[in-house]
Formats: structure tokens, C-alpha cells, sequence
């Protein structure tokens, strides 16, 4: 390939021709428009440019651009461009270029916004959150009432897939980590209770702690990451490929077909994975004390009976169950809130798991309250 | 051309030359779009080759393949844009990734290539803010944004109103002229088909091959297989042949009205 040349030629004191020789691609050094605005410059009296091309070679839209540039400058000093001379396929591609005017009213202007202004708009979008989160509450209770009145639209069909999908497929996830989690309390805690030679309280710290409260919560967040993200994702393609619209059109209401059995679903499946978790998390314990501190199964075993009462697990069960509502609507919120594009799709994912884990833990808090008043574990 | 063994279309032997409206046209299901898929790299035939410039696509090694794909521009039928950069960043991206342009010099071709398909402003969009057959359009900037040697279109009239769809024929038409390039174009439109086909292959589902190739404009009047007859005769208003007889009417019927 030839490198790009071009070289200004002055026939008379009005006109001037531009010879442009070699390869104009992209890739090449092309020679720049202020070239001939400096030469401009010198002859005031130029009136006409003229192209003489042959020995241009090949070109591409690197030529196009410098002659659109050289066109707008022309335009501004109101000298007249001579095209004949040019390849057909160049004319062309210029008259295709510039047979639709730029639309003045579509140029964005983007002013960058100052601290100030970005705080007032998250608070807007916070406040805009809060009511959006009661509209979707309310509508969700009214979809509810209808369920009891026997008038929504759901299929059942629907609702025993989604049970299958978010209950005894969740079962893996959910004995691993409750496992863990049972091996862990169990270990922290023994070791502290070691130095009294009270490691027969590992039982009561892994029972009462998984019964009453992180069985409920570590399937809760499970649940978050799994079953709400996935709501969140469906929902949100739905929307973006029209689904959720033509679901609409056809006289069935979103919160009913898809809303309601997600979330019966979930609050249907979460009290057994949770009382699920509670045991595994209490035989994981078991295991890190007959192993590790010399208590035996069935030790552990009448340890766990004398202490463990009904209540506790009733408190566990009843918080999940709580959990597994909040956190469906939380998918099932931020993927209807999805916009129409792939990254907002990601995003209502994300905020479906942030969401539904804020829920988690705010509830949790107030639920604790609750039963700590109410004198619940008195004995 | 086959699917787990399915054999879609079998024997499909053809040359496009340089610079020629290539069209490949047969019903719906008939494989169009898989030997489009085919072609421009996305799945490898069962059997057979693709030759680009004397080059065989699928038995190159992976560099020189890529580097072929380079000189292809595609249009997919649902345009493709990606949603989550504006009209300009989809068209700058492939420009930033594969030449070593300045940046200003990237924001001046994307202005052109705007400008070339009538989206001159447009820049700034996100492909959710405009239409339907804007978004083609844009789609079609963008691939022109690596100076392609061949372009391919998949069902581009498809979804837009008639006159966006001619529009963006004319756009096909003079873009290929003025560039001279090659336009491969998957469609069933019949309109897109006799204006702008400068040849053609017709695939037919039944018995799985090409049965009619030629320019479509020949076809029409002189195809041997009535399929193709038929395809290319659909354009024809189906009372044709009666008001030839009795002449149109002079007022359009009238539809009968009756009270709610």
C-alpha cells in the first residue's frame, strides 16, 4: 500500500485543485483538512476546488471523512466544491450522507451533575423505592385476597413446578451448607467452652442457635441467591422480550400468574428446608463433638432433648416462613421493575439478592424483638 | 446442512460474484438461515466447504478464520444491537478493538456511518429509544464500521412497515453500488426479492436442495418449478385475474354497518 498524499495545486488565482493520490484506507496517516486550511489562508481570493484523482488508488470512509470535514469547511467560507472528478462510489456515499440532515433536536446535551444535584436524585430514588415497594405490597395482598376468594388466575401447574424447583432441588445447597454451618458453631463454641470443661454445652449452642435462628437464616440467604435471583431473572426477560405485556393484553394480571405462585412457592417450601437444615446443622454439630470432644452421640442426643423444646423450633419455622415471602418479593419486584435492555436484567438480578438479604436481616431484627417481649422461651 | 443428523438441505453447490445483489430466498424452514449460519462462521456444516476469496472458512486455522470474518459485515434480523452501549459505542467498539485509530478519528467515522444510513444525531441513543426500523439501520452501520468486502443481511425487511422496508432496499442498493461490495440477503420479502436481486438461489424444503437459481426478475417469468412460480407469482393481488375481466371497481366495497 502507498501512503496518502495530498498536494494543493493552484491553476488560477480563484480555483484549486486538490490531487489526491495513493491508498486513503484506514490504517494509513491520512493528510489533514487544516492542510488546506492554512493554504486557504494564504489565497483569499479562492472561489472553487477542483479534485484531480488519478492516482488515487484505493479508498475507504477515511477519505469520506476528510471530505466531509473539507465540506464543512468550504460551507463556512462559502467556496464552491467541484465533485465531478471524484470515484462515482464516493459521490455517492456523500449525497447518501448527507440526504438526511442532522436532527438538531435529537443531539443530547450530558452536563455533568454536581455532588448536590446526585444526592437529591438518590434521594428521590430512595423515596421512589419506598413507594414502589408499597405499591407492589399492596398489590401482591390484593392478588392474595382474590387467591382466597378463589378468583385469581393462576395455573397449578406452575406452582407445583416452581415448588419442585425451589424446594427438593434446593435440598444439596442446603444439607452442605447447614452442615457447615452446625460444624462451625459447634467448633467456635467448643473451644471456648473447653477451658471450663463444659463441652457438653455444645449441644445446647448448636441447637437452640441453629432452631432459633440460623437454620431460618442461612436458608433464608440461600434462597436470596438461588430462588430469588432467579425470579428476578425471569421476570426481568419476560419483560424485556414483551412477555410480561402480552400477558397483560391477554387479560391475565402479572401479580397473579406469576407473582402469586412464586411466592406461594417459596412460603410454601422454606419452613421444611428450614426444619431440614435445622437438623442437619444439629448432626453437624454431633459430629464435631464425638470427634473432636469426646462426647459421645448419645450424650449429645439427651442433651439436645432435655434442652431443645417445640417453641424453638416454632420461632425458626415461623421466620423462615416470613423470610421466604419477603425474599420472593423481592425477586419477583426488582424483576418486574426491570428495564428493557440485557445490563438491566443483571442489575434487577442483583438487586433482587441485596434486596431480599436487607429484608432478611431487617425483619429478623424486629421478629427477635418481638418474641424477646413476648417472653416466648420463658421455661 | 443438518441438524443431529436431520438433513436439512443437501447438494447446495453455488458462486456469488464480487459486487453482485446475491439473494437466497425459499419458504419458511427451509434452511436459509442456517446456510447463512454457515457462511458467516457461526456453525460448521456437516459436509461440504465455504469459499471466501479462495479461502476455505471452516478448514482455516482459527486466526486466518477470524480475520476472514473481519472482511464480513452482517445485519442479524432482530438488528442485535447491544443494548446496553449507545447507537455510537456499538458502532465505535469493533472500530476501537480492530484498527489503531485515534479516538477522535473513530467519533468522525461513527458520524459518517450515522450519517450514510440517516441517523445523523443519533448517537447518543440507546437502541430501546428508537425504532424499530431505526434500530435496523443503526444495525447496518454498524456493520459496515470494518469497511466489509461482503455484507449479509438476514430477513431485513422483516418487521418493518413497507416503507421502511423499501427504504432500507434503496439504502442496500446504493450502499453497494457506491461501496462495491457483495450483499448476500436471506429474505422471503418478495418485494425486497424482484427490486433489488440481482441473482438468486431458491432452497426448498421438500426436496432439500436449490431447485431454481437466476436472477429473481427471470424467475418470475420463466422458472420451471411451479414452487418457485408460485412464490415469486405471490406478489400478485389474488382477484387479479377476475378484475382483469371485469375491471376494478370504481369504489371501494362497501362494508356493511350494523348498530351496536
Amino acid at each position: 500500500m502507498s501512503p496518502p498524499r495530498l498536494e494543493i495545486l493552484q491553476d488560477l488565482p480563484t480555483r484549486v485543485t486538490l490531487k489526491l493520490s495513493g491508498d486513503w484506507c484506514i490504517g494509513m496517516g491520512i493528510p489533514g483538512v487544516d492542510m488546506v486550511e492554512n493554504w486557504l489562508n494564504t489565497a483569499p481570493r479562492c472561489r472553487e476546488i477542483e479534485f484531480d484523482c488519478h492516482e488515487l488508488s484505493r479508498w475507504d470512509s477515511l477519505l469520506l471523512t476528510f471530505l466531509t470535514r473539507l465540506i464543512r469547511l468550504c460551507g463556512e467560507r462559502g467556496i464552491g466544491l467541484k465533485d465531478q472528478s471524484l470515484p462515482s462510489g464516493v459521490r455517492g456515499l456523500l449525497a447518501l450522507a448527507s440526504a438526511v440532515p442532522e436532527r438538531q433536536d435529537a443531539l443530547r446535551e450530558v452536563q455533568p451533575a454536581g455532588w448536590l444535584v446526585a444526592l437529591g436524585q438518590q434521594t428521590l430514588r430512595f423515596s421512589r423505592d419506598f413507594i414502589n415497594l408499597a405499591e407492589f405490597t399492596g398489590e401482591t395482598c390484593l392478588a392474595f385476597g382474590r387467591l382466597l376468594l378463589g378468583r385469581a388466575r393462576m395455573r397449578a401447574r406452575d406452582l407445583f413446578a416452581l415448588i419442585q424447583e425451589c424446594g427438593p432441588n434446593a435440598l444439596p445447597i442446603i444439607s452442605l451448607i447447614a452442615l457447615l454451618v452446625g460444624m462451625i458453631l459447634a467448633f467456635v463454641g467448643a473451644v471456648q467452652l473447653k477451658l471450663f470443661g463444659a463441652q457438653i454445652f455444645i449441644a445446647d449452642l448448636v441447637g437452640l442457635g441453629m432452631a432459633r435462628e440460623m437454620g431460618a437464616m442461612m436458608t433464608a440467604i440461600l434462597m436470596a441467591g438461588r430462588t430469588g435471583a432467579a425470579y428476578a431473572a425471569e421476570l426481568g426477560s419476560m419483560t424485556v422480550n414483551d412477555e410480561i405485556d402480552a400477558l397483560k393484553t391477554s387479560g391475565f394480571s402479572p401479580m397473579e400468574f406469576l407473582v402469586l405462585p412464586r411466592i406461594l412457592a417459596l412460603f410454601l417450601t422454606i419452613p421444611f428446608l428450614c426444619l431440614y437444615a435445622d437438623v442437619v446443622g444439629i448432626f453437624g454439630g454431633a459430629l464435631v463433638a464425638s470427634g473432636l470432644f469426646d462426647i459421645s452421640f448419645s450424650e449429645y442426643q439427651v442433651q439436645i432433648q432435655n434442652r431443645l423444646r417445640m417453641v424453638d423450633f416454632e420461632v425458626g419455622v415461623f421466620k423462615s416462613a416470613v423470610f421466604g415471602i419477603l425474599v420472593a418479593v423481592a425477586g419477583c419486584m426488582r424483576g418486574l421493575q426491570c428495564q428493557r435492555n440485557a445490563t438491566a436484567v443483571g442489575l434487577a438480578t442483583t438487586s433482587a439478592v441485596v434486596t431480599g438479604i436487607v429484608f432478611i436481616v431487617i425483619s429478623d431484627a424486629v421478629m427477635t424483638l418481638i418474641v424477646t417481649a413476648l417472653n416466648v422461651f420463658k421455661r | 446442512m443438518a441438524y443431529d443428523h436431520f438433513v436439512i438441505q443437501q447438494d447446495v453447490n453455488f458462486a456469488v460474484r464480487r459486487g453482485e445483489i446475491f439473494i437466497i430466498m425459499g419458504g419458511s424452514g427451509c434452511g436459509k438461515s442456517t446456510l447463512l449460519r454457515h457462511l458467516i462462521g457461526l456453525k460448521a456444516p456437516e459436509q461440504g466447504r465455504v469459499f471466501f476469496d479462495g479461502k476455505d472458512l471452516w478448514a482455516a486455522p482459527p486466526r486466518e478464520r477470524d480475520a476472514l470474518l473481519l472482511k464480513m459485515g452482517i445485519l442479524y434480523q432482530s438488528g442485535a444491537l447491544w443494548s446496553s452501549m449507545t447507537l455510537a459505542e456499538n458502532i465505535a467498539l469493533p472500530l476501537t478493538a480492530h484498527t489503531r485509530l485515534q479516538r477522535a478519528e473513530i467519533s468522525e467515522l461513527v458520524a459518517l456511518k450515522l450519517s450514510l444510513v440517516g441517523l445523523a444525531g443519533f448517537g447518543d441513543y440507546y437502541p430501546a429509544e428508537i425504532s424499530g426500523g431505526m434500530q435496523k439501520r443503526a444495525a447496518l452501520a454498524r456493520a459496515l464500521a470494518l469497511e466489509p468486502e461482503i455484507l449479509f443481511f438476514d430477513e431485513p425487511s422483516a418487521g418493518l412497515d413497507p416503507i421502511s422496508a423499501r427504504r432500507l432496499d434503496e439504502l442496500i442498493l446504493h450502499l453497494s453500488e457506491s461501496l462495491g461490495c457483495t450483499a448476500i440477503i436471506v429474505t422471503h420479502d418478495l418485494a425486497s426479492i424482484l427490486e433489488i436481486g440481482g441473482n438468486s438461489i431458491f432452497l426448498d424444503a421438500e426436496s432439500k436442495t436449490i431447485i431454481a437459481r437466476g436472477p429473481p426478475r427471470w424467475l418470475r417469468d420463466h422458472a420451471d418449478h411451479p414452487t418457485v412460480r408460485d412464490f415469486l407469482q405471490r406478489g400478485q393481488p389474488i382477484n387479479a385475474a377476475q378484475e382483469d375481466h371485469q375491471g376494478s371497481p370504481a369504489t371501494p366495497p362497501s362494508i356493511p354497518f350494523t348498530k351496536p
